[in-house]
């Protein structure tokens, strides 16, 4: 139930910021130092998420898993490459579950 | 009409993002699935927070174990460059009230660059309600079959599932590293720094959250005499 009631909450935060920005008075939010600022959270977050969730480990603690490595690397390759976005999630998926398979 | 209107470019452009974007909610609903979600949840979050990067964030913490507010911020600051977004798009499309309500709903990464770059309010609208449309049904759809299917799976790591959440990130982080400068990669470099030298110390989701203070980094010289080359900057933002 906690769980419904925070993925209520952070769905109708998120329809806030979105309104927010078409319904607010402008000079509150168009400050140069603003949107460089806003532009630049994603970037440390995405980054963070990646490093994050590559070197998850046993509770909090990181961990090396070198099938999972060899699934980001495949990512960061298939990227590289211009691949589509779900072309680079599979090719992830399936480079880890074949390194797994053959017990790397 | 119809017809015409089919082969505008507007409408190509929006159909061919809407659709690829949208297949992109597979990943999303075995994401979710993996994380501990029910397939109704995920589907819900497709439909009404409806922005990936941090429903992806918030899947991401609660599959780490961390704690909901720990996720939920997350998720908020991650929503917050779509408040830049909706201050652009409110001038290009020219809605009042009800309809800038509901179009509110749509102000995501997408939209927003398919919608900017028409060169008038009629196309631009065009493209806004296409790309929107097409791209929340088929993110919708793929979610519910991502999630099902992800149900089935007993074993997600022989599956490799524990790769998709890093690649996911990734190709969300890929296109703002390409068009951004050295410090747009050193923000990135610091973000990873602050949260994996954290992660130990702290419960799971705070590292995260606090990563989002290398974001501190974008403001470094940019006051002064600097300001009007700022200025004239932040006007690609958000593109």
């Amino acid at each position: 139930m906690s769980l419904w009631i925070a993925l209520i909450a952070t769905a109708a935060g998120c329809y806030l910021l979105k309104y927010a920005g078409m319904a607010a008075p402008r000079r509150l939010l168009d400050h140069p130092w603003v949107q460089r600022f806003a532009v630049a959270v994603p970037v440390a977050l995405l980054a963070a998420l990646i490093a994050v969730e590559a070197l998850r480990g046993e509770g909090q603690a990181l961990a090396w898993d070198t099938a999972r490595m060899a699934g980001v690397g495949a990512a960061v390759l298939a990227l590289a490459l211009r691949a589509p976005f779900l072309v680079v999630v599979v090719v992830a998926a399936a480079t880890t579950a074949a390194m797994r398979a053959f017990g790397l | 009409m119809f017809l015409s209107r089919l082969r505008s470019p507007a409408v190509r452009d929006s159909l061919g993002i809407g659709i690829a974007v949208g297949a992109a909610g597979l990943a999303f609903g075995t994401a979710a699935v993996a994380a501990g979600l029910s397939p109704a949840q995920s589907v819900f979050l497709s439909a009404f927070m409806f922005t990936g990067a941090s429903q992806f964030a918030l899947v991401g913490v609660i599959a780490g174990g961390g704690s909901l507010v720990a996720g939920a911020l997350g998720a908020l600051l991650l929503g917050a460059r779509n408040t830049l977004y909706g201050l652009r798009l409110t001038d290009v499309l020219g809605w009042r009230g009800f309809r800038r309500a509901a179009a509110a709903h749509g102000v995501i990464d997408e939209t927003t660059a398919v919608t900017l770059a028409q060169p008038d309010r009629r196309s631009a609208r065009t493209a806004f309600l296409t790309t929107y449309v097409v791209l929340g049904v088929f993110w919708v759809l793929f979610t519910l079959v991502g999630a099902l299917a992800t149900e089935r799976v007993s074993d997600i790591d022989a599956f490799g599932l524990d790769a998709v959440g890093p690649a996911i990130f990734l190709g969300l982080l890929w296109p703002r590293l390409r068009d951004g400068d050295g410090r747009t990669r050193l923000i990135a470099l610091v973000g990873a720094g602050v949260a994996l030298a954290t992660t130990p110390l702290l419960p799971p989701g705070v590292p995260v959250l606090l990563a989002a203070s290398a974001a501190a980094i974008a403001l470094i010289g940019t006051g002064g005499r600097t300001r009007p080359s700022s200025e004239s900057r932040s006007e690609e933002v958000g593109a």
